[in-house]
């Protein structure tokens, strides 16, 4: 039986042996090319990093593994890596990461999160050259990483907190109705960013405006808002300023619109992911988002087809950070041009590169910092005249204001040390 | 500064008394089990969760009355099936299950409701304003908060003090065999307060859930004060619940509306430091920011010099 067996498999079992070994260095082209995804998948903050997987995991299966792969055939694997927005989780998934040789990690949520893991990637790529990691961050915007704590092993895809802010704030200044505002926001380096920097361009821009609050909370610990947004009415502000995010942004809002304040609260984060949907008609014309996407008017075809597949794909999410689909595409780009995944000869390819991306908006990767200059865009909250709705709810984000790319660049203090090869 | 004054005090009231809900409930069954049970809030965050749901087919009424006997009901069937069985293997069995079940109830939210916030709204004919001060809108919904909790404590009290089922539960909590030789069915009183007592955070989370918003993280956010606030009023009592938690609500509440700190400190006690201290951030630091964590200083306070709790009689 035995005998009859393994006689009646050695014919198959040699042309296997023959087709494995003819196929053995092409095998090892089709190794996936795999990319980390690192942001909080559970506890408070949950919501914002699914999304974030969600889309990025749409992106690569609609540009890419759909239609054959990257450098000749790869297929592209996102290996979600939870770290709770927590910097020391952080530091055990990047072990993780390391001993799965994860070589390209995609990080945005929290900047403190951020700021740990471009440390801990610096010294791990000067310890371990030839293992070194890089980091893609897509959406953690305190300047510091971009200047003070510049790397070579770093390049962020939003724009940072000042440069937003300088539209923000030319915004307000062009309201005349503004005499006073109200700065509330997370006690961490983003938030105290965010407070220090909009006082300082609000005095240079309008002298006249009141800076009547200054308050920081605790971030994502804080249950009810109301003992805050008292103070923010008996204050008298025109406007509210936060850099708020998550579930601490629905929470504000939700309390500054229950306590029957009308004035209008200026945001980074304030859509998409629930909190359009829950704060619907009483934020219509008060929300307004400063960011790196027009979602509505949609400017390109490309653009429009993409969000109606992801929609098809996933009724209940929208896309909600482009600028994820930008970080990648222009990932896969590099690795194209160096026909390459080594870290060292990706962000080399990354320097200085120009890219269009789907909605037609022009980029360019600045080699000096590793600062992406994009236009940037500040959007209410409506159901007027949107085609593309956040949390199916019929609101949406309807773009108000436009900063073409070049005008919204920013000196830099990046002294960049770049590894030799 | 009056109107600050006098809206602090009423947000604190609606956060304590909505904190009692939890821990009037958190420490009815640590009198009875001996346990914290971890999962309380938990069965807070599935009361809101599960009215959520209900509120989209029958209105919010119906929600309020049928998400906490669902979650009343599932508080029973955990301690009939669950925590009875692992009773038998001590308290650390117990005390781990129930951190378990904290666990297995968030996967459980995450996976059937997803993890963005739900647009969970607070009933129309609760909004409107129920007066204005000082041009500052008080919202019927939280006077509605107010009125239900107190409700809930009154009838709590008279339940356990004045009826024959509360000198039957009392009794079972303190003398348990001497009631089971009267004839009364012990397992099954514990298993009703169980579910009495989650019921009461479903109850809190029906009516939390619109105001504090609906997401996977708000039974983390709360549950830590909770089982704080138990520990501050003393384990088993619920008088030392109840003025725990109006004690923690009101703390917090006049914490974020003070505009004092440090530097006020500073500048009174006549000292002052550069801005480049290293210690600036020390310097520098204000009430508000610090509100938050002023109930746990509160909890080392009480556990250095009443390690009993305000109220509590527990003397192993």
């Amino acid at each position: 039986m035995l005998h009859s067996f393994s006689r009646s498999l050695r014919p198959l079992l040699t042309a296997s042996l023959l087709a494995s070994a003819a196929l053995t260095p092409v095998a090892n082209a089709q190794d996936p090319v795999r990319l980390g995804f690192m942001d909080p998948l559970s506890g408070t903050f949950a919501s914002v990093g699914t999304s974030g997987l969600n889309l990025l995991e749409f992106a690569v299966d609609y540009l890419y593994n759909s239609k054959g792969g990257i450098l000749g055939g790869r297929m592209i694997e996102i290996v979600p890596l939870d770290n709770k927005q927590s910097p020391t989780e952080t530091q055990l998934q990047f072990r993780r990461a390391v001993s799965e040789e994860l070589r390209i990690l995609f990080q945005g949520n929290s900047s403190a999160v951020a700021n740990t893991l471009n440390q801990t990637i610096t010294r791990h790529n000067r310890r371990n050259p030839g293992q070194e990691v890089l980091q893609i961050n897509y959406a953690a915007v305190d300047p510091i990483l971009t200047n003070e704590e510049c790397s070579f092993w770093h390049f962020r895809f939003d724009a940072h907190a000042v440069m937003k802010l300088e539209v923000l704030t030319d915004f307000i200044a062009m309201n005349e109705d503004i005499k006073s505002v109200y700065i509330i926001g997370q006690d961490y380096s983003f938030g105290q960013v965010v407070a220090d920097n909009t006082i300082r361009l609000l005095n240079e821009k309008r002298p006249d405006i009141e800076i009547v609050g200054n308050e920081f909370h605790p971030i994502g610990t804080v249950k009810d808002f109301t003992p805050y947004v008292t103070k923010i009415v008996s204050s008298g502000a025109d406007a509210v300023i936060t850099g708020n995010f998550g579930a601490d942004m629905v929470s504000l809002a939700r309390s500054i619109i229950d306590s029957g304040m009308d004035a209008p609260i200026y945001t980074f984060y304030a859509a998409y992911d629930g909190i359009t949907a829950t704060l619907g008609e009483d934020g219509k014309d008060r929300i307004r988002l400063i960011h790196t996407d027009s979602a509505n008017p949609i400017a390109s075809k490309t653009r429009r087809d993409f969000n109606h597949t992801y929609k098809d794909a996933h009724p209940n999410f929208d896309v909600t950070q482009s600028r994820l689909v930008n970080a990648l595409m222009m990932v896969v780009t590099a690795m194209e041009k160096s026909q390459s995944t080594d870290p060292y000869d990706v962000a080399v390819a990354l320097e200085d590169m120009r890219f269009t991306n789907i909605g037609g908006d022009e980029l360019w990767m600045r080699p000096d910092d590793h600062q992406l200059i994009q236009p940037l865009y500040i959007s209410k909250q409506t159901d007027e005249g949107i085609e593309f709705d956040a949390d199916n709810s019929g609101y949406g984000l309807l773009t108000e204001y436009e900063v073409t790319a070049d005008d919204t660049a920013l000196e830099h203090s990046c002294r960049m040390r770049r590894p030799r090869r | 500064m009056n109107e600050v004054f006098i809206f602090a005090t009423l947000n604190g009231l609606v956060t304590g008394l909505l904190l009692f809900m939890l821990a009037s409930g958190l420490t009815l069954i640590f009198s009875m089990m001996g346990v914290l049970n971890f999962a309380h809030a938990s069965f807070y965050m599935l009361g809101a969760y599960i009215a959520y749901t209900v509120s989209g087919y029958i209105g919010f009424w119906g929600g309020l009355l049928i998400a906490p006997l669902l979650v009343g009901a599932l508080g029973a069937g955990v301690e009939r099936y669950g925590l009875r069985r692992v009773h038998s293997y001590g308290h650390v069995a117990e005390l781990i299950f129930t951190f378990g079940l904290a666990f297995l109830i968030e996967e459980l939210v995450q996976f059937f409701w997803g993890r963005d916030t739900k647009n969970y709204q607070t009933p129309e004919l609760l909004d409107f304003a129920l007066f204005t001060l000082f041009g500052q809108e008080f919202s019927a919904y939280r006077g509605f908060m107010i009125a239900i909790s107190l409700g809930i404590f009154a009838a709590l009290y008279v339940v356990l003090t004045r009826s024959r089922v509360g000198i039957i539960i009392q009794a079972s909590i303190s003398h348990p065999h001497t009631v089971a030789n009267l004839g009364h069915n012990v397992p099954f009183i514990f298993m009703c307060v169980f579910g009495a007592g989650t019921a009461l955070a479903g109850v809190a989370g029906v009516i939390a859930g619109p105001v504090l918003t609906t997401f996977p993280g708000m039974a983390v956010v709360l549950g830590s004060i909770v089982y704080i606030i138990v520990v501050i009023g003393g384990l088993g009592s619920l008088p030392g619940a109840f003025i725990a938690s109006l004690l923690v609500g009101l703390l917090q509440s006049y914490a974020i509306a003070a505009d004092a700190g440090m530097p006020e400190l500073l500048e009174w006690l006549g000292v002052s430091f550069e801005r480049s201290h290293p210690l600036n951030d020390l310097w520098t630091l204000k009430l508000p920011q610090i509100a938050p964590v002023l109930p746990y200083l509160l909890l080392i306070l009480v556990l250095i010099f009443k390690p009993t709790g305000l109220m509590g009689n527990r003397e192993e």
